[in-house]
């Protein structure tokens, strides 16, 4: 019997991964053990917490370019700079999610036959104010995210995919209001997403087949083998392309790309909209990493075979979000579709395959992760007695009720339509430019013409706003909690920051633009 | 005094004042638009003081600043001015403080905030200053865009009549034109060397086919802007509901941008592809002329038919620039100033009509110069301006665009020709119904009508009239200025003027 040898593990790289999950199980203990009138506030206060030491270790181990745990985990510029952005964006939905005066006892519920505002859901919210079992949830899913963007095999890849897509899909049935559009898109995010990960796990076993055909060297996994096997496999290639199609299908499915996209507008109407604000920003930056990490790690020798069929998957993500969100009557199901489409926007910088192109998706996924979480932080203030007024006829004439945050929405459609001064326009510039300077002329000219057909939903919202007389039906802006207001100043301020002034944060996405192989 | 930076002071002069118009008190509305208005004058000073400074006879480039912005993508905050860019600024300086003034009663009617009806008049400034300033094409391009927002707010929050519609319109309109250039700029940019400095892509060399592509690219912004036939159709509905001041600005300066971009960036840097859609240039700049005197002659709207001799008058300016003769070239320039001046003075001079009347159609004025002779005699002579009357500024301009083009294209000279003929139809016709003729009765029971001008409005028009009868008479220290940029601007085509043919002429003698 051979000894068996154990793998040596960085565990100072590993610390921010390690914080995020533990942090999570103190949660769960936090659950059992805290009395509820405190809980919400330890909650919370655990959670951003557990954040910022995540962060201080990201920043701490900012210079680390390695691979540890036995080829599981990378840890280098694109995991590092990832990561960062996963854990600001977090814990800005985690503002968000603690806000508790907007609506008493937040946007969540414990017990799905507690009806909102019944005499019950009234004395769960005053009790404890509010559930807490969602922070948790929240950690889980960061932790997972975590390890997702740096997962060095595919099998790591995978459970990280199902840590961080388990607790979302429960996250997204706890929406207070609107039970059932909630319970709804929980089980269709969950049945859509269990498939998904089916797609990929087959993938993965394909891909296995493949490496197994490299002269001298066993099969595995890991990028590395994968990116020799991509090279030197005698296997029959229609292992390689079988299996790059269905991983691509498990991750594209987590990035919202057309034609795996259906679920993505129910799923953002229906969930509570601070974790919809999570999700089209978190999830985003995790899906896109871990594919930017496959494509450009694994299979970069394939690049000519995978990026004709990419390339077309983006120009129809770029279409189905352009033309659909047109046709969107209600806000949030046109920012998914908007998200849609910036998912389109993110592929064409995943295809050029430069220093620039990696540093120009990243820096587009941090942009347009602040764009986005600011969006939904207003959406959550538009309400009226029944909660949050989407329908986008309500909101007519808002620019006349609450200047103020009218302005603040403007200023993020703007920046979504790509408006210089904006970080959606540098943002927008930082993928095309690599892509036409990759000879991917066809998917810049794409880009720029959905933009087009995109401006028009956006715009639309703009008139609404401003341009129509207020009605009965328009809601009042509440005023936000410090949590909200805070998110909101950093959302705005972010995208306005890295629209004027982007040289910091493209120097550090530029820096941090290389992958340990 | 030449050291002093001028351009970047100029751009954040009136951003400065708009934020400072915008926080005054909505209570105050008087307040803020006499801010507004010495801020606008603070600004033309300025411009004036840059006008003395520059050297007609220096070089083609003055005033360069350069400051790093994005050093990642090689961006930077550069300005400087040609004497092209340099009368533009000018134009700039003076409608502003005109408009704002002729606007002091418009934003009232709107139920809307007064003061940032007028801080946005000072960030339309602060755009339309830096988009002729600026000498980085990524520079540019975000003035470009930029001067779209206030501008849609303009239309959309204080227009009239269909404003939310034409507000929409002209934003899509722009920005379809904008991300064409996106496109062109981004590949500018991979073929240029990762460079967007002007002085540095215009030493570049681009293969033909690439440099037509661009080209196409900037070409479609520039013709939507301008806008040429057939992009125009959303000038009219803009125009119509624009608020006269915005408007005049609108058409006046804004448009401009359209036929300054094709100078400044199409010829220049794609001089092989700007000889090649010459002709397609030429052919639009033709049929716009013509077919948007002829819409123009058929208006019932004033401020639409305003719009359409615009059109038409683009048209020209057009047919100047790509007909490659130095004539031409400084016929449009100028051109592009006096029809500033005259169309600008044409619609506020209307926007007054409007006001009073309560409405703009031709068919609820007649004899209104009964009423009020000055403001109807104040229309004629802008009229006359438009239409281009030896005397006035334009007679100059269409002038020396049609013997330009006469040396190089001679069809196109002559059907140009005939665009003259329709905008004496359209101006005296619409003059005629509108003030001449018998009195309306209906006009009689309008308070506003028995009105002359104001003395507000007397300081509105007289500088412009004064500017029009003067560069009508005397345009050499404009000419002077702009005549060098022209002259290098067509070098960079590769054209040189025709010589004159006079060889044939000796030998008929001998």
């Amino acid at each position: 019997m051979s000894e068996l040898k154990l793998p040596s593990i960085d565990y100072a790289a590993l610390a921010p991964i390690l914080i995020m999950l533990g942090a999570a199980l103190v949660g769960v203990l936090v659950e059992a053990f805290v009395p509820r009138r405190l809980r919400n506030a330890v909650q919370l206060t655990l959670a951003l917490l557990a954040v910022l030491a995540a962060l201080t270790m990201v920043i701490l181990n900012a210079d680390d370019r390695l691979i540890t745990a036995g080829q599981a985990i990378a840890v280098d510029g694109p995991t590092l700079f990832l990561q960062g952005a996963i854990l600001i964006l977090a814990a800005m939905a985690l503002l968000l999610v603690g806000e508790r005066t907007v609506e008493r006892g937040g946007a969540f519920v414990a017990q799905a036959a507690v009806t909102a505002e019944s005499d019950d859901d009234r004395r769960q919210a005053d009790g404890m104010g509010g559930t807490t079992e969602v922070y948790p949830l929240v950690t889980f899913a960061i932790g997972g995210m975590l390890i997702f963007v740096a997962a060095n095999d595919l099998l790591t890849m995978f459970i990280a995919l199902e840590v961080f897509s388990l607790p979302l899909y429960l996250l997204c049935a706890l929406a207070r209001r609107r039970r059932l559009l909630s319970q709804e898109a929980a089980l269709k995010y969950f049945m859509l997403g269990a498939y998904a990960s089916a797609f990929f796990l087959f993938g993965v076993a394909l891909i296995y087949g493949f490496t197994s055909g490299i002269p001298n060297r066993g099969a595995g996994v890991d990028f590395a083998t994968v990116h020799a096997a991509v090279a030197e496999s005698s296997s029959s290639p229609v292992l390689l392309f079988a299996g790059m199609a269905l991983l691509a299908i498990g991750l594209l499915f987590k990035a919202a790309a057309a034609p795996f996209h259906v679920w993505t507008p129910d799923v953002y109407q229906g969930a509570p909209t601070p974790v919809t604000g999570f999700m089209a920003a978190c999830t985003k930056v995790a899906a896109f990493g871990a594919l930017l990490r496959v494509f450009h790690v694994a299979f970069a020798g394939a690049s000519w075979d995978f990026t004709p069929v990419l390339g077309a998957v983006a120009v129809l993500t770029m279409l189905v979000g352009a033309v659909l969100a047109v046709t969107q009557t209600d806000i949030k199901r046109l920012l998914a579709y908007s998200s849609i489409a910036n998912a389109g926007y993110l592929l064409v910088g995943v295809l050029a395959p430069s220093k620039d192109g990696l540093s120009g998706t990243m820096f587009y996924l941090v942009a347009y992760g602040f764009s986005v979480l600011a969006a939904f932080a207003v959406v959550t203030l538009v309400r009226d007695a029944d909660g949050e007024a989407t329908h986008l006829s309500r909101w007519a004439g808002l620019g006349r009720r609450s200047p103020f945050f009218a302005a603040i929405f403007t200023f993020i459609l703007l920046a979504f339509a790509g408006i210089p001064l904006t970080s959606g326009f540098t943002s927008k510039f930082a993928v095309f430019a690599p892509a036409l300077d990759a000879n991917q002329a066809w998917l810049v000219i794409a880009g720029v013409l959905t933009s087009m057909v995109l401006a028009f939903p956006y715009l639309r919202v703009v008139v609404m706003m401003w341009l129509s007389e207020p009605g009965d039906a328009t809601p009042t802006v509440t005023v936000p909690g410090a949590l909200t207001s805070a998110a909101l100043v950093i959302g705005v301020l972010a995208t306005l920051v890295l629209g004027v002034a982007p040289a910091p944060l493209l120097d550090l996405a530029n820096g941090a633009a290389e992958f340990v192989r | 005094m030449s050291n002093f930076p001028f351009l970047s002071v100029l751009t954040v002069a009136p951003l400065v004042g708009a934020l400072v118009v915008a926080l005054l008190p909505r209570r105050n509305p008087d307040l803020a638009k006499l801010v507004a208005f010495g801020w606008s004058l603070l600004v033309l000073v300025l411009s004036v003081a840059m006008w003395i400074a520059f050297q007609a006879d220096g070089d083609r480039f003055q005033f360069r600043e350069s400051y790093a912005w994005i050093p990642n993508w090689g961006v930077n905050f550069t300005f400087e001015v040609d004497g092209i860019a340099l009368v533009m600024l000018m134009l700039i300086a003076i409608l502003v403080p005109l408009v704002i003034l002729a606007s002091w009663h418009d934003a009232e009617s709107s139920r809307r905030s007064v003061p940032v009806y007028f801080a946005l008049l000072l960030v339309l400034e602060c755009t339309m200053i830096g988009v002729f300033a600026a000498a980085d094409v990524f520079l540019f391009y975000v003035f470009f865009e930029v001067m779209l927002v206030p501008m849609y707010f303009l239309i959309g929050s204080y227009g009239g009549h269909q404003r939310q519609y034409a507000a929409v319109k002209f934003f899509l309109y722009s920005l379809v034109g904008g991300l064409f250039m996106l496109a062109a700029v981004i590949g500018l940019w991979v073929v240029g060397g990762k460079t967007f400095d002007w002085q540095a892509l215009s030493q570049a060399e681009f293969a033909t086919d690439t440099a037509r592509w661009l080209f196409l690219g900037f070409f479609l912004a520039f013709a939507i802007k301008a806008p040429f036939f057939p992009f125009h159709t959303w000038l009219p509905d803009a125009g119509g509901a624009a608020p006269a001041g915005a408007a005049a600005l609108l058409v006046g300066v804004l448009d401009k941008v359209g036929t300054f971009g094709i100078l400044r960036y199409c010829l220049p840097l794609f001089p092989e592809a700007s000889r090649w859609f010459a002709p397609w240039a030429l052919a639009l700049g033709v049929i716009g002329i013509i077919y948007a005197a002829l819409l123009a002659v058929g208006q019932n709207d004033l401020k639409r038919l305003v719009s359409y001799t615009s059109i038409a008058h683009f048209g020209f300016i057009g047919v100047g620039i790509f007909a490659f003769t130095t004539q031409a070239g400084t016929g449009a320039v100028l051109y592009m100033l006096n029809h500033g001046l005259a169309t600008g003075l044409l619609f506020l001079v209307v926007g007054m009509l409007i006001a009073r009347r309560g409405s703009a159609l031709i068919s609820d004025f007649g004899g209104a110069g009964k009423l009020v002779p000055v403001l109807a005699g104040v229309l004629f002579f802008a009229g006359l301006a438009s239409l281009a009357l030896p005397g006035t500024a334009p007679f100059v301009s269409e002038f020396l665009v049609l013997i330009g083009t006469f040396t190089t294209n001679k069809p196109v000279a002559v059907i140009a020709t005939l665009g003259i003929i329709l905008a004496a139809a359209y101006v005296l016709w619409m003059v005629q119904r509108t003030t001449q003729g018998t009195l309306n009765p209906a006009l009689t029971e309008v308070d506003g009508m028995r009105r002359d001008l104001t003395l507000r409005e007397k300081v509105v028009v007289a500088p412009l009239i004064a500017l029009i009868v003067l560069l009508g008479f005397y345009p050499k220290p404009v000419t002077d200025v702009i005549n060098p940029a022209v002259q290098a601007t067509m070098q960079d085509v590769g054209k040189t003027d025709p010589a004159p043919e006079i060889g044939s002429v000796q030998e008929a003698a001998k």
